[in-house]
């Protein structure tokens, strides 16, 4: 992957529109080949919205999308063959099993019968699901059905594979089992557009775009990310933690706190003293209070730090809205 | 905890549950048309379409004596108002082939010599030929034929001669034949014979099975066809359907086409347990049934389609399929006989396809008629076909919201 790989997702002022309610609100993106990108966001933010308008399944309002060369919604036809979707819900038919519904899949991707077997083998055995091809799909555990839905939205070979929050609701094993086969897809040179709602999978991404009542709030490698937060982490040791919270919550230059087991993950409003400041005066407060034995000292940011930055309404793209 | 304060907490759910229940049936237009609706529907229908006294069948009028008499005598009946003369025919070939293809409900004889006859005081009678595959047409013609041979002996006393009593002779048991009869000589001078034709037996099964067969395919095929796109749409298997490169051409074809299969099988159902279990016969050619059948159910399962577009859940589909089903029921002919009903509801009845293929089922199977002599139903059943097909192209979409 490289800055000058060439764009498989490009968007401009893509707005939609339901209602009076703006779900999507002129996002601009460039997605490169070959990286898996990540939509995060809160739930409304418009992550499905853009995803189903990229996919050609909904209108845009306004803006314009190509996506691998299509101009959508206008050639969204002629894209389907080179797009694998896998959508927030199991949309898979319960009735089959495993076997028939990658079939099923495959067969209307259009693939010939003799390249149809081999793909269905190849991912019942990438996906471990060879033992269970004769299962029903309605029988399957959140963590096989989650597995069978990659497996069809791969079975054709996609350039580009678009994720809707593809690990909600699955278990840790079974998520991290599953971005493994996403570094090897697109190490495999597909493209992968994926939202979630977990900071440890997107951490994992190579880039991210960050979405706020459905604004591009921020878009930028995880290290970028959090790199814009630097100097803005304290960390607070102290005993009666929760009271401490609660009087750190009054101080000026706080803009939230994470409680992390016994350690307080304070995030400094911005424009404020710089951390190693910061955190003198916090401990100076927390003593004049009467809490004995504490120590502050400079942390550094997690993307859940950016997430909140983001939600109190901070803008970290270095864009000013309105700009293209 | 006491058992008060138990049942207490239990109230408060039920109230809650009562209060959510109540809000969505509120906020669900469909339902409250469906409540409304239904009620409005069945009542308006009922009330005027279950009409038991059969008026204005149509009829054929085969007047061979075409005399001052006879014409008088088609006068009168027309007066009952039972029947509406449609049309004339030359002859009882001509005119049986208009009841075989259901152009009229009744078909009048008027033997050649009934001038002579009457005026010689040896009786004449006057045959009234009726569709009987619908018992309740039979009945009703056969009753108007009673009451008119009754006013008919009193008006036309002055037309007997004297000697017409002394004739007096009982009428031979176990007629079979119709028309003039040499030795019908009777006080009455003018007797009105109803012949039931089709179905001498009038029996109920015979009239009712063929029009099962289209009951049937009316509302599952159009129901199935609904379904089956709803519940992708529910279960959001659609969403992933219409990512994928398949055209929305494609998947009404193969919605459709398991249902091409059930419908024919229903068919074969329908009549071989009508067959089996009622004696019903299968006069026609069940090809010629089979071609019916093969543009009845397309027209039915695009319907389907049709209604599958605006509707959300499985739940609003089965409502608005009964919308359609329903008039169809009651509308058809399949119920009610349909020269029965008032105007408007026969031009409702001759829209829905429904009518068009129950008088090709029972025109086939009880009349023996060969579709060849049918080819006005099937092309109105085609013609609504082609609509619904036209709508479900214009309204079945690969995208959603």
């Amino acid at each position: 992957m490289s800055a000058s790989a060439p764009a498989v997702i490009e968007t401009s002022g893509l707005t939609r529109r339901f209602g009076d309610q703006l779900a999507v609100d002129h996002v601009d993106l460039a997605v490169r080949r070959g990286e898996i990108f990540g939509c995060l966001g809160p739930n409304g933010s418009g992550k499905s919205t853009l995803m189903r308008m990229l996919l050609g399944l909904l209108e845009p309002t306004e803006g314009s999308a190509r996506v691998l060369g299509f101009e959508i919604p206008r050639d969204a036809e002629r894209l389907r063959p080179a797009v694998g979707y896998m959508t927030q819900r199991f949309s898979l038919y319960e009735e089959l099993t495993v076997a028939e519904n990658l079939h099923f899949a495959a067969q209307i991707f259009g693939l010939a019968r003799r390249r149809r077997h081999a793909r269905v083998d190849a991912v019942l055995s990438e996906s471990g699901l060879d033992r269970y091809r004769a299962v029903r799909a309605g029988a399957l555990s959140g963590g096989f059905k989650q597995r069978l839905a990659l497996a069809a939205a791969i079975v054709h070979e996609p350039r580009l594979l678009v994720l809707d929050e593809p690990t909600a609701g699955v278990d840790p094993q079974s998520r991290r089992e599953f971005w493994e086969r996403l570094f090897r897809l697109a190490a495999g040179g597909a493209t992968i557009l994926v939202s979630t709602h977990y900071m440890d999978e997107a951490v994992r991404c190579h880039r991210l775009c960050m979405l706020r009542d459905g604004r591009r709030a921020a878009v930028g490698t995880p290290a970028e990310l959090t790199g814009a937060l630097a100097g803005r982490i304290v960390e607070v040791r102290v005993e009666r933690i929760d009271e401490a919270i609660a009087v750190l919550a009054t101080a000026p230059e706080v803009a939230s706190i994470t409680q992390l087991g016994a350690t307080a993950h304070v995030l400094l409003a911005p424009g404020g003293a710089p951390a190693p400041e910061a955190a003198l005066a916090l401990r100076r407060r927390l003593e004049a209070q009467g809490f004995p034995a504490v120590t502050t000292a400079p942390g550094t940011a997690a993307l859940e730090d950016v997430f909140v930055a983001l939600l109190r309404g901070e803008r970290l793209d270095g864009r000013r809205e309105g700009d293209s | 905890m006491s058992l008060l304060a138990r049942l207490q907490g239990s109230l408060r759910r039920v109230v809650a549950m009562a209060r959510k229940e109540w809000i969505q049936l509120l906020r669900d237009r469909l339902s409250l048309a469906f409540i409304v609706g239904i009620p409005s529907l069945q009542l308006v229908m009922f009330g005027y379409a279950i009409n038991l006294d059969v008026r204005h069948v149509p009829a054929a009028v085969v007047d061979q004596a075409g005399s001052a008499l006879s014409r008088r005598l088609v006068a009168e009946l027309e007066a009952t108002h039972a029947f509406r003369l449609k049309t004339s025919a030359h002859s009882e070939a001509e005119a049986i082939r208009m009841l075989e293809r259901s152009e009229v409900g009744v078909v009048v004889v008027i033997p050649p010599d009934l001038d002579r006859r009457l005026h010689r005081g040896r009786g004449a009678e006057i045959s009234l030929l009726a569709d009987a595959t619908n018992p309740t047409v039979e009945a009703a013609v056969a009753a108007a034929g009673a009451g008119l041979g009754h006013v008919l002996a009193l008006r036309m006393q002055p037309f007997v001669t004297g000697e017409a009593s002394a004739a007096l002779r009982a009428v031979p048991e176990g007629r079979t034949g119709f028309g003039p009869e040499g030795e019908l000589v009777r006080a009455a001078p003018i007797r009105i014979a109803v012949v039931p034709f089709y179905n001498p037996e009038r029996r109920t099964p015979v009239f009712i099975v063929p029009g099962l067969v289209g009951v049937i395919l009316t509302m599952t095929m159009m129901l199935m066809t609904a379904l089956a796109v709803v519940r992708e749409r529910e279960r959001g298997t659609f969403e992933f359907l219409i990512a994928t490169p398949v055209r929305r051409t494609e998947v009404m074809i193969g919605k459709v086409l398991p249902y091409l299969v059930v419908g024919h099988v229903q068919v074969a159902l329908v009549l071989a347990l009508g067959a089996f279990l009622f004696d019903v016969p299968i006069r026609g050619s069940l090809l010629d049934l089979a071609v019916g059948a093969a543009v009845f159910i397309p027209a039915m399962l695009t319907l389907g389609l049709v209604i599958s577009s605006p509707a959300r859940t499985q739940f609003q589909a089965v409502q608005m399929a009964f919308f359609f089903f329903l008039p169809s029921m009651l509308l058809s002919g399949f119920m009610f006989p349909f020269e029965a009903m008032p105007v408007p509801a026969q031009w409702i009845g001759e829209v829905l396809p429904l009518t068009h293929f129950l008088r090709i089922a029972r025109g086939v199977l009880l009349k023996g008629a060969s579709i060849g002599s049918l080819l006005g139903e099937l092309a109105a059943i085609g013609a609504f076909a082609l609509v619904t097909l036209a709508l479900a192209v214009r309204t079945f979409t690969k995208r959603i919201g």
